[in-house]
């Protein structure tokens, strides 16, 4: 188990290797800078403001530094908002693209859950036809046209809840509906297909010779045992939702992460869209790593063999 | 033990010539036509294929129905939903929004297919390779693998569309750098199962090369498998197409992909709502009909993989 946890870990630490250093030069091998207005600029003035961000020593150089500066944490000074720090940038962004993150997920989870466990007890029936239209309705729906559509709807035209922007907590409950939608689908269709081979165990059959509540058969023998595999779609799930936040977090206004990626990328602020880009892959790295550890930590059998599969 | 039963004679006499063939035998079917009644049982797949036909036929006839083009402006009648001749009206330039919808639905879905068809050729060849032989060469297309896998597949493609010009075939191709990857998957996995059969051995023992073995042998026998990942690749292409433009870094107007016109219907989404509703709905259908196929496909042609 350690030795898998080791292995996984040292695999994570080369992944983000390779995309820190191709993501730093594919950016920085763009057309156009991030001047504005670099035409206008006396010649002296631009050499000035290139110096003052390193970008005139050679690229190697650059990379090395920005790699010794990595490596401590530091992301560099952003190029398009005067004297911040992408870190500064990030740490103010963060705020808002957790909460409808995190909110999105658990209503995606509970609501998922629920009716992929119904749908499992109810196989055959309207419960499990409207689980299984929830499945494909939800992930066949974009999140930028489900996202207009609930601006629009539940915001403009009905006007019950803000339609965009960020200001108290009515604000963030259309963005994470939005991004709950897949989530819903994908966790809902993953319970419901692990709940009916589980059923179908044959422990099940024997707990319920015994004598056991239905509810206690359910809750304690069925559910533990179908939730492990479920385990493994929090990977994909958040690459979900960290795609979702960009869309989701433009069409609201959100001042999240999301919106400052898309942001950077128009204005050619090279660190920030490095930056940004590192934040995710640590992110996402993290989670498959947790998810991939945590499947050894509830599964034995993962534990004793060592290995996924 | 008196019930041995008397052997009669009759037993034993021959039919008649006519009466020979008399066993029934189920027809016998094949795994095409096997999967194809499978695929007819599930309403959902069936629905799926209508859908997607009934709009494909629509998306190349439907432009011959009005007069107009997708990019010819008219200022003088932007935004009106209601002209006779405009089926869906006009938009804020005065194009006609009937054509556009059906030009974009057709370049999306272009896009898709290119993406797709790059997609199978990378994926299978590298998950291929990486399963027939095994060993080393496995182990470091594995960690290949792991690592494509790994990456936040949205972020590549933004980084890639910022790098190459907007157009078709570099967004399919941006769209096939991270497309493959569940391909490979999927392919390699099959490979190493089949890789271990007989005929396989008396291919190698005729003197088939390595290249014979696998594409002649191995790869027809992981078509199933390859069609399924192929049905579920071309709606995420499409949903990453339109969210690139979506984002302004796809196609540009006056060129027209279903994101574009999402994108400018939500320009004017307060005034004009119909503007961005039939586009979003077409992108909808798209989605939903080859979901619906490619769920339909995969209890079809592997009956092993349903639970």
């Amino acid at each position: 188990m350690v030795k898998y946890t080791l292995k996984r870990f040292g695999l994570m630490l080369l992944t983000l290797f390779i995309i820190t250093t191709v993501t730093f030069f594919l950016v920085r091998m763009l057309p156009g800078t991030p001047l504005a207005n670099e035409e206008k600029l006396p010649a002296e003035i631009r050499e000035q403001i290139l110096q003052q961000y390193g970008l005139k020593d050679p690229l190697y150089i650059q990379y090395f530094k920005f790699m010794g500066h990595l490596v401590q944490g530091d992301l560099g000074m952003s190029l398009s908002q005067n004297g911040r720090s992408v870190n500064e940038l990030l740490s103010d962004r963060i705020g808002p693209s957790a909460i409808i993150g995190f909110q999105g997920i658990l209503i995606g989870i509970v609501i998922g859950l629920l009716l992929g466990i119904a749908a499992a007890l109810k196989r055959g029936t309207w419960v499990d036809s409207l689980a299984s239209a929830t499945a494909v309705f939800g992930v066949s729906i974009p999140n930028f046209v489900l996202a207009g559509l609930l601006s629009y709807w539940i915001g403009v035209k009905f006007g019950w809840l803000p339609p965009a922007l960020w200001g108290g907590y009515e604000y963030t409950i259309l963005p994470s509906l939005s991004l709950s939608v897949y989530v819903i689908a994908q966790v809902s269709r993953y319970i419901r297909t692990e709940m009916v081979e589980v059923l179908d165990q044959d422990y099940i059959r024997t707990a319920k010779a015994k004598g056991l509540a239905w509810r206690k058969i359910i809750t304690g023998h069925a559910l533990r045992n179908a939730m492990i595999p479920a385990v493994t779609v929090l990977g994909p799930l958040t690459v979900n939702i960290l795609t979702g936040s960009l869309v989701v977090e433009n069409i609201f206004g959100v001042p999240g992460i999301g919106n400052l990626f898309v942001e950077s990328i128009m204005v050619n602020d090279y660190t920030t869209v490095l930056g940004t880009t590192i934040f995710y892959s640590i992110l996402f790295l993290g989670v498959t790593f947790i998810v991939d550890v945590l499947y050894g930590v509830i599964d034995p059998r993962i534990r004793i063999s060592g290995a996924k599969e | 033990m008196n019930s041995t039963k008397k052997l009669q004679k009759s037993w034993f006499e021959p039919l008649a010539p006519s009466e020979k063939n008399s066993e029934v035998l189920a027809p016998q079917t094949g795994y095409w036509k096997d999967a194809w009644r499978r695929f007819k049982a599930n309403k959902g797949a069936l629905i799926g294929l209508v859908l997607i036909i009934l709009l494909l036929l629509i998306a190349f006839i439907g432009p011959l129905l009005n007069g107009f083009d997708y990019s010819t402006q008219n200022l003088s009648i932007s935004n009106q939903e209601h002209l006779s001749g405009h089926f869906l009206g006009t938009d804020s330039l005065g194009r006609d929004l009937w054509q556009r919808v059906w030009y974009g639905a057709k370049v999306s879905l272009l896009i898709a297919f290119i993406a797709a068809f790059l997609d199978v050729v990378i994926g299978v060849t590298f998950g291929g390779i990486s399963g027939y032989f095994g060993g080393r060469v496995d182990s470091v297309m594995q960690r290949i693998l792991e690592i494509m896998y790994s990456i936040p597949n949205i972020v590549v493609i933004i980084l890639l569309m910022m790098y190459l010009e907007p157009g078709i075939l570099p967004i399919a191709v941006a769209l096939a750098f991270t497309g493959w990857v569940p391909m490979a998957r999927v392919v390699r996995a099959q490979i190493l199962k089949l890789k271990t059969q007989e005929y396989v051995l008396a291919a190698r023992t005729m003197g088939a090369s390595h290249f014979r073995i696998l594409f002649k042998h191995l790869i027809p026998n992981v078509v199933g498998p390859i069609i399924i990942a192929v049905t579920f690749s071309i709606p995420s292409a499409i949903f990453f197409e339109a969210f690139l433009s979506f984002i302004g870094l796809g196609l540009r107007s006056p060129a027209a992909s279903l994101g574009i016109l999402v994108n400018d219907g939500y320009r004017t989404l307060q005034l004009f709502p119909y503007q961005l509703f039939w586009p979003a709905l077409v992108l909808c259908i798209i989605m939903l009909s080859f979901n619906l196929i490619g769920d339909g496909l995969r209890d079809a042609l592997d009956p092993k993989m349903k639970k």
